[in-house]
């Protein structure tokens, strides 16, 4: 029979309580507390360039979990991702500066950006595919215009002042401490999406997603999953802006454009759609690209490919040209992304020496 | 066992549904012309007819899927005909459909899972914090149910397997078990049997007298497998270019002249010594 686990052989469950964990062996489970073990150890042995790299893989990979949960888990579509993201960074410096402590003022950023992604997932009730496309497309345009001139929200063109970071008076500014700020963000956000796909909710998201006339049967309101995926997904996006904010410390409408809500679909395409980690994974494949064009650059400089392709001009293009050649080659040859090479990996070590 | 009164079985007097002349139309196409009928709580009901006779818009219909623009459905003393599909399986009707609708990336457990969506309780929130706040007990509750379902259907060997990975007959087991997930008082069965070998047949056909008599659901199954439906339905009605032609017991319905006309040509369906008659008395 086609028993479509990787789980090893002979590992039986004896409770449903067993058999329902996230983590499916216990070597897992090991794997992924040990990891963050080893997180919490990082700035110890890390220097800042590496911390950098890591927090921005944070609080881009909690957007993009955000957005992997609307598009890979609810089928549907956003091409304005960056838009709530940038709005969670403006709620979040706007609210710290009339005073919330900036803790709770991340949180509140993630509730406000969900109450304007459901606004913006209305349409989601009544359209699907290329027309709900489009119409995230017009969220992307029209926020960012709001951004622009609503100069008491964002400080219009000159941007926004986000506070520093400080719980109960202690700051936690600066790459070292808020990498852990991060760290919690993230852990807490992925094991709340976890959590949501083994519970009702987010079986009925994937339900919606696989067969929403059979959704609709068994008892799912459509309208009503639909958009709340739009509601989470902004949640998320909101909740990584705000963290973004707060450690730029400032906030601006630069960069929250098409192309970095296009960055966001990389990072959950290249990661694997409809999977926790693989949002993590892509994220963290796209933070390391630029990082890779710029040593690959620095490898050819001087070089007759330098010369004839003007490489240290060119390199912003180059890595466009780079994001889009990777997200066609992962959409042909892994289309289940990252996450997917990765469990076979897995699951080939668990049974070594024995695989088959 | 043609007279449809099988043992085991208890049918109330009351009934559980109720249709009442409804006439869907696509365009130009009538797809059921004023077509009434009532089911018993504790019935086993058979619909039957050639191709396009109908049968499943008259699914679609009672299950909430395509809106009759005449006529009246009432189930379980509750007018249903504008109510929305999703409130139906809340209020107990629950289906498979022809063309297998199983969620195709999900586990087996998790797609019986969805069909106890109605009955469970948590939520977003309490999801998401799964440990704390009762999401984990309740989950575990209800997976209890569901393995219930599971040994019945027999499918313990494939539960974790993702659904689009199994074999067709193993499918429609799997859709089965989704529906009676949902403990629906009514379930609708479109062509249960379709594209089944034999054996497979025997076994669908055991599953779905148990469900009836010992799991107490009313069921409205339609079938081209005229053997099983002689053997199995306590009554039994023909659609025929979207009308009602009969309804009655087994016996009576294959004795009637109408039938065989609609039929004729058909080989599903041969009459006096043929085939049916012999299932039927088997
Ligand atoms: N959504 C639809 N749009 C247009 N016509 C439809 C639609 N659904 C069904 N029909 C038409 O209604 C008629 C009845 O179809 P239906 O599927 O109910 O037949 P059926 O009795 O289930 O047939 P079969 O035994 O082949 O499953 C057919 O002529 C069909 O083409
Ligand atoms: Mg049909």
């Amino acid at each position: 029979m086609a028993i479509d686990t990787m789980r090893p052989c002979g590992d039986y469950r004896t409770s449903y309580r067993a058999d329902q964990t996230i983590f499916d062996t216990r070597l897992t489970f090991a794997f992924i507390v040990g990891g963050i073990i080893l997180l919490a150890l990082a700035p110890l042995v890390l220097s800042n360039y590496y911390l950098s790299l890591m927090i921005q893989i944070g609080y881009l990979g909690i957007a993009a979990l955000g957005l992997n949960i609307l598009v890979g888990f609810s089928g549907q579509i956003s091409i304005g991702h960056a838009v709530f993201f940038g709005f969670g960074g403006f709620a979040s410096a706007f609210l710290a500066e009339h005073g919330v402590p900036v803790p709770i003022a991340i949180v509140l950023a993630g509730l406000w950006t969900t109450a304007v992604g459901l606004l913006f997932g209305l349409p989601a009730t009544r359209v699907k595919g290329l027309y709900l496309a489009i119409a995230t497309l017009a969220a992307q345009f029209i926020l960012q215009d709001f951004f622009v001139r609503a100069a008491w929200f964002t400080g219009g063109s000159s941007g926004a002042v986000a506070a520093p970071f400080t719980i109960l008076g202690f700051d936690m500014s600066g790459d070292t401490r808020y990498f852990y700020v991060v760290l919690v963000f993230v852990v807490v956000m992925y094991l709340f999406a976890a959590n949501l796909m083994r519970t009702r909710d987010g079986r009925a998201l994937i339900a919606v997603r696989d067969h929403y006339l059979s959704a609709e049967m068994m008892g799912v309101n459509l309208a009503k999953y639909r958009t709340m995926a739009f509601g989470i997904s902004s949640f998320y996006a909101g909740i990584g802006g705000a963290l973004y904010a707060h450690y730029i410390g400032y906030m601006s409408v630069e960069g929250l454009d098409i192309l970095f809500s296009i960055q966001f679909l990389a990072m959950i395409i290249i990661g694997g759609l409809g999977s926790i980690m693989g949002s993590l994974l892509g994220t963290i494949f796209m933070v390391l690209l630029p990082e890779l064009t710029g040593a690959l650059a620095g490898i050819l400089q001087g070089s007759a490919i330098d010369r004839a392709l003007h490489l240290k001009d060119g390199i912003t293009y180059m890595r466009e040209m780079l994001i889009g050649a990777t997200i066609i080659l992962f959409l042909i040859f892994e289309p289940d992304g990252l996450a997917h090479r990765w469990k076979q990996i897995k699951a080939y070590w668990k049974l070594y020496p024995f695989s088959y | 066992m043609s007279t449809g009164k099988r043992p085991g079985a208890s049918i109330a007097d009351s009934s559980l549904l109720n249709v009442d002349g409804i006439s869907l139309r696509f365009g130009g196409l009538k797809a059921l012309s004023n077509v009434g009928f009532s089911v018993r709580s504790g019935e086993l009901f058979s619909v039957i007819g050639p191709n396009g006779a109908g049968k499943t818009s008259l699914l679609n219909c009672i299950s909430g899927r395509y809106s009759p623009q005449e006529g009246r459905i009432a189930f379980d003393g509750q007018d249903i005909t504008r109510l929305k599909p999703n409130k139906r399986a809340a209020a107990g009707i629950g289906r498979t459909f022809q063309n297998l609708a199983l969620f195709h990336h999900m586990s087996v457990l998790d797609n019986i899972m969805v069909g106890r969506h109605h009955l469970l309780k948590n939520n977003l929130f309490t999801g998401a914090i799964y440990w704390i706040g009762g999401a984990q007990k309740e989950e575990l509750e209800h997976r209890k149910a569901v393995e219930d379902v599971i040994d019945f259907l027999e499918i313990q060997h494939v539960r974790k397997a993702t659904a689009g990975t199994l074999s067709y007959g193993l499918r429609k087991r799997v859709e089965l078990a989704r529906a009676v997930a949902l403990q629906p008082k009514l379930i609708l069965l479109d062509e249960p049997m379709a594209g089944m070998n034999l054996e497979e047949k025997e076994d669908m056909a055991r599953y779905i007298v148990d469900l009836n008599e010992e799991w107490g659901m009313t069921i409205i199954m339609i079938e081209h497998d005229m053997g099983v439906v002689m053997d199995i339905s306590h009554r039994v009605m023909v659609l025929d270019f979207g009308r009602k032609i009969a309804e009655g017991l087994p016996a009576e319905v294959l004795a009637n002249p109408n039938v065989r006309k609609a039929y004729l040509g058909e080989e599903d369906l041969v009459v006096e010594d043929g085939p049916v008659l012999q299932a039927v008395s088997a």
